[in-house]
């Protein structure tokens, strides 16, 4: 038998499940090998060297080896812990929801630097903001955008007209806007503010700063959540875990 | 399941098969511990059931703390000795014996049963936290100790926590986060460090 190959590799960690008595399984997005899964040893005993190194929302430099099924993490060091987002309840879910978002839309082993840079980014971007909202919905349209499910929100998608400064609809099923006259007989579609639009066509083309600027009030956000959160329902069929979370942390114990 | 196994006459198999199901357990082990009690005395093997059948039978949750026992309220609710104005908050019941162990705390404890994991859908209403708040409510207690562990989803929950109870007006303290005892500094990580930095003491 050869000996054990090795390998070193950045990566976010973005879920860990226990296993045994102190191991772990965790998923991590890397920016060669996609999504993969790997085995942390140990990481549940108060002396673990990995411990820290691979928590959740960690950008780590990892060293794997391989095994016989899963990849075992032999040693790891902090790239960035993203500190600002773990002490904050309200940044730390939002972060999972990122994670787990990722998670859901992504297979294993497809190399995809430019996602990774995204997560990287919009962690990056979400541990510096106040504001979450805009920083989830850049991610969630970039997300989208990227995987080929980018909505499209400048002609209607039925009728292919141009729309009007009007309320329009939008359409999971269409994967984007329709005009108000499609959309009226479109039962599943829901109405889409001027200035929701607006927005979203402004998110799908600027740069992350940019995305940051944009004020939004309180109902123009809920707007904008619903509707990505509806379509990457529609999406992935299935609701998103943490967004029971979200909901509970917004109607219950926020401070604002 | 193994060919020996079968071949076995029915109790013999159905014991291996039940150890089987154990935790570290496989088909080998299972089978060695069953010919193990098929040669021991009598009286060995029905203390070994009656403790089986005892834990699920005589155990309840105690109506205070929730922690595990066998008698309602649990041996440390009882307790005249302790201090009635300081909880400790755990995730599980098993967290309580390295506490107890220390002999350093001689407060109550109130378990969770779990920690807020938004991913896998724990949320709130899946914890014991209502019992909690109801607990705090009688003004007796002056402080709270968050025993969560120190990780992502024990943070959240401490998080969570403090938010519930700082209207309150009680004491939130949370256990300290930094080095382990007979750990190397070379390996501790970022997060780890500067907790133990925001936490140095005075020597």
């Amino acid at each position: 038998m050869t000996a054990p190959r090795t390998y070193q590799t950045e990566a976010i960690i973005i879920k860990r499940i226990k296993l045994g008595e102190a191991d772990r399984i965790l998923t991590i997005y890397t920016p060669e090998l996609g999504k993969l899964k790997a085995v942390a040893k140990g990481t549940r005993r108060p002396k673990s060297k990995l411990g820290g190194h691979v928590e959740l929302l960690t950008h780590s430099r990892l060293m794997l080896a391989q095994g016989r099924n899963l990849d075992i993490i032999t040693q790891a060091q902090t790239i960035d812990n993203f500190l600002p987002i773990k002490d904050d309840l309200d940044r730390l879910s939002r972060g999972l929801y990122i994670a787990e978002l990722v998670d859901s839309f992504t297979g294993e082993h497809i190399e995809d630097r430019q996602l990774f840079c995204l997560l990287l980014e919009t962690l990056k971007q979400l541990s510096q903001s106040t504001d979450y909202e805009p920083v989830l919905r850049y991610f969630e349209l970039n997300l989208l955008d990227h995987l080929g499910y980018r909505p499209q929100l400048r002609r209607c998608t039925d009728c292919n007209s141009t729309l009007k400064p009007d309320t329009n609809f939008f359409s999971c099923k269409f994967g984007g806007v329709l005009c108000h006259d499609c959309g009226f007989n479109e039962p599943a579609a829901r109405p889409l503010s001027i200035n929701a639009l607006k927005v979203l066509r402004l998110w799908q083309n600027c740069d992350f700063t940019a995305a940051r600027r944009v004020r939004i009030n309180r109902e123009l956000a809920a707007e904008l959540e619903q509707i990505m959160r509806e379509y990457t329902k529609y999406l992935l069929e299935k609701q998103l875990k943490s967004t029971a979370w979200l909901d509970r942390l917004k109607s219950e114990v926020s401070p604002k | 399941m193994s060919a020996d196994s079968i071949s076995a006459a029915e109790p013999i198999s159905r014991l291996i098969e039940e150890f089987n199901k154990l935790p570290g357990i496989g088909p080998k082990s299972a089978q060695r511990l069953t010919y193990y009690l098929l040669r021991a005395p009598a009286g060995e093997v029905s203390a070994l059931a009656d403790a089986i059948r005892n834990l699920k039978e005589k155990l309840a949750l105690c109506s205070v703390c929730l922690n595990i026992t066998d008698s309602d309220p649990c041996i440390i609710c009882r307790d005249e000795e302790r201090d009635h104005t300081k909880i400790c908050i755990v995730e599980e019941p098993i967290d309580i014996l390295p506490l107890e162990r220390t002999k350093k705390y001689k407060g109550l404890y109130h378990v969770l049963h779990g920690v807020i994991s938004p991913t896998d859908g724990v949320g709130p209403d899946e914890l014991k936290i209502k019992e909690l708040l109801l607990r705090l409510n009688d003004g007796l207690v002056t402080e709270v100790i968050l025993a969560t562990n120190p990780n992502l989803e024990g943070e959240a929950t401490a998080m969570y926590l403090q938010r519930l109870i700082a209207p309150l007006g009680i004491r939130i303290t949370r256990l300290a986060r930094g080095l382990p005892y007979g750990a190397d500094l070379e390996y501790a990580d970022d997060v780890t460090l500067s907790r133990a930095l925001e936490g140095r003491q005075e020597m």
